[in-house]
């Protein structure tokens, strides 16, 4: 559909592309908006601390000195446990939902894991304090000490609150996002694929690996990388579970603190100009990370998206 | 959605309503307390979050008393209290620490004037399997623990002030506010008196950098948190310690003796102390027999110089009500009563507060 078409030009029309015009670009003057009156913020603690504000990691707010680092490292290796866990899942989900499962069982199934979505974060929260956290001190932990202590990420006394409690509760978090784009995109792939898949004599897997899961991969990723957006953000149940403790540990089993976190605890208390500029930079790093993150999600969608031809739903 | 089959809870719904305006009109408002019942105001405040279920319970009651005055009050903590009082943006603060003189100076509408509204306590409560419900927690071994310097339940200078109880071998873990809290505030002045180490290694404030443990979300993050970790240690707000029926520990005040936090140990804290001019001043550690150690005030924050007749006369009136009929509520609400002799003073402070040069409180 290259061909231009050409409107009959009549006032609705041109109201309307007006209109839509407006609002898009709205948006886009919103982000700038936001990034600048932030940086504005910012400025006295990106004047007084430089670049040593991102690697530094001591935060001290009696003795004026912040340091982002640690910050950074938690809220990145949370995401990425969320991530590791909750992309197969959510994409057995919805290989199992949409090829697999009878349509009573789809409902049914399908229904509970969007139902995850709508469970409050403070919820999740709590959840994590009272069941989680004792279950990962008890059980999980010491298990994975014994088992795979040789390896650093698993060594260290269990807490329960830490890394790993923060990670698991976005993994949980984020699934429904991902399966359900996973399983939208999967059921956008035609049926005359499976089709010529199982004639040409393929095994059901074979039919999914060849035939469904290329046509609809860069709708996935597109899913997994909202699911990793919403992490990055998450404040009220990681802050719940994390330990909120600036440190920067191998250990997931030790406290960590995340960027959404210590602006969530700290803004309200923060005393002078100094340490409310380094709670917006902190929030201007965020923001920066997860812009880059988008656009490098964007880039690998374009790039996936040049081998067979996919559904995308993003 | 009532449709004819529920008719009997249209009945209910009536009934109801016709309670809830009777109600209304028996709840006139009583004899106002001596102020111009014409002039309308609204007031705006915002600070302090301890405060708040008190402060928010004493614009209620007031309320009944004088209809034309209407009080809003934000818990945004103490910080944000501060800072808008500053800009001018509040017609009044409340601050669970007192301004530093930097904050002092940089108040835009004049001199801003301390005046305690209430006082509170905080409670270090534990999670040590086995252990009596008052622990004894000498004050050197009390910041050695939060220095981590002190790692297991077991350790013989916690021991030796509890003959008889035999404790775990168990490692401690700290736990402590993550959010910025007056609660953190009096807890790290508290440590700051009893440990020069703490001291110059911490510090105080409403956010730390706590050299160990873990940090959970307001006083409900940090009970849960003790709660499903043994051999765990944390602070708390008293009430919240004592409606959560959580076991606290008995503290060893200035003088030697040992005393549980209660009500009145908190409010001889204040008694005890010598208070200056300003009332910008720390209690904890206060000298005195029965002086529970770890107590602070909390303030409202007024400028003395008020712009505006109606609006300065309504606040003063409201808090010379509030630090005395209003001081009532606080036993019911776990909040310490303002010492007889502190409410005298605080009243001639009162009375500095002038509009145009003329006092406003009569």
């Amino acid at each position: 559909m290259s061909k231009k078409i050409k409107y009959k030009t009549s006032f609705g029309d041109q109201l309307m592309w007006i209109l839509t015009l407006l609002m898009a670009i709205s948006v886009l003057v919103l982000m700038v908006w936001m990034g600048w009156q932030m940086y504005h913020s910012a400025r006295p603690s990106i004047q007084r601390f430089g670049f040593s504000f991102i690697i530094g990691r001591v935060w001290d707010p009696v003795k004026e000195q912040f340091g982002a680092l640690p910050f950074i490292y938690g809220t990145i290796v949370t995401s990425l446990i969320a991530l590791l866990l909750a992309a197969p899942i959510g994409l057995s989900v919805a290989i199992f939902l949409n090829e697999m499962a009878l349509s009573k069982v789809r409902t049914v199934i399908g229904f509970l894991v969007e139902m995850l979505a709508a469970i409050p974060s403070v919820v999740y929260g709590l959840w994590g304090i009272f069941v989680l956290a004792p279950w990962l001190r008890e059980t999980v932990e010491p298990g994975l000490a014994k088992w795979l202590g040789f390896i650093p990420f698993f060594k260290g006394s269990p807490v329960g609150f830490g890394m790993l409690a923060g990670g698991l509760i976005l993994a949980i978090m984020i699934l429904p996002t991902i399966a359900a784009i996973s399983r939208e995109v999967m059921a956008a792939v035609p049926n005359m694929q499976r089709e010529a898949a199982l004639a040409l004599g393929a095994t059901k897997w074979e039919m999914i690996r060849l035939a469904v899961l290329p046509y609809a991969k860069s709708g996935i990723m597109g899913g997994v990388m909202l699911g990793l957006g919403r992490a990055l953000g998450e404040t009220m149940a990681v802050t719940m579970v994390i330990g909120n403790r600036p440190d920067i540990l191998l250990s997931l089993f030790a406290p960590a603190y995340s960027m959404a976190a210590v602006i969530a605890n700290e803004f309200t208390e923060a005393t002078y100009d100094l340490y409310l500029s380094a709670l917006v930079e902190i929030g201007l790093i965020l923001f920066g990370i997860t812009l880059i993150l988008n656009v490098f999600a964007r880039l690998l969608i374009w790039s996936v998206a040049k081998g067979p031809k996919g559904g995308s739903l993003v | 959605m009532l449709s004819i089959k529920n008719k009997p809870l249209v009945g209910l719904f009536l009934l109801i309503f016709g309670f809830s305006m009777m109600g209304c009109g028996a709840q006139n408002p009583g004899t106002p307390s001596g102020q111009d019942k014409s002039a309308k105001a609204n007031l705006t405040g915002a600070g302090s979050s301890f405060v708040y279920p008190l402060l928010n319970q004493q614009i209620e009651e007031y309320r009944k008393m004088n209809s034309n005055i209407t009080i809003n009050y934000q818990s945004t903590g103490s910080g944000a209290g501060i800072k808008q009082v500053s800009e001018q943006t509040l017609d009044f603060g409340a601050t669970d620490g007192p301004m530093t003189e930097d904050q002092m100076k940089a108040a835009k509408g004049g001199k801003l004037l301390h005046i305690p509204l209430t006082l509170g306590a905080v409670a270090v409560t534990y999670n040590v399997p086995n252990a009596p419900k008052n622990l004894k927690i000498a004050p050197a071994d009390l910041a050695d623990i939060f220095l981590g310097k002190i790692t297991n339940w077991n350790d013989q200078r916690i021991a030796t002030n509890n003959p008889g109880v035999t404790l775990p071998d168990t490692k401690i873990t700290v736990a402590h506010r993550s959010d910025g809290s007056g609660t953190t505030y009096i807890f790290s002045d508290y440590l700051s008196s009893v440990s020069p180490e703490w001291s110059s290694k911490v510090g105080k404030g409403t956010s730390l950098n706590w050299p160990a443990g873990i940090g959970g979300k307001g006083n409900a993050g940090v009970a849960g948190a003790i709660q499903q970790t043994p051999g765990s240690i944390g602070y708390l707000e008293l009430a919240y310690a004592v409606q959560n029926n959580l076991p606290y520990a008995t503290m060893q005040n200035k003088e030697g003796k040992w005393i549980t936090p209660s009500l009145q140990s908190t409010s001889a804290a204040a008694a005890a102390t010598t208070i200056p001019e300003d009332m910008r001043v720390s209690i904890v550690n206060a000298s005195g027999a029965d002086v529970y150690p770890i107590a602070g005030f909390t303030w409202v924050l007024i400028y003395q110089d008020q712009k505006d007749k109606t609006k300065g006369t309504a606040l003063v009136n409201f808090v010379n009500w509030a630090i005395h009929e209003g001081q009532n509520l606080s036993e019911g609400l776990q909040y310490a009563k303002l010492p007889a002799s502190l409410v005298g003073r605080e009243e001639a402070m009162l009375r500095t507060i002038t509009f145009e040069g003329q006092p406003i409180l009569k």
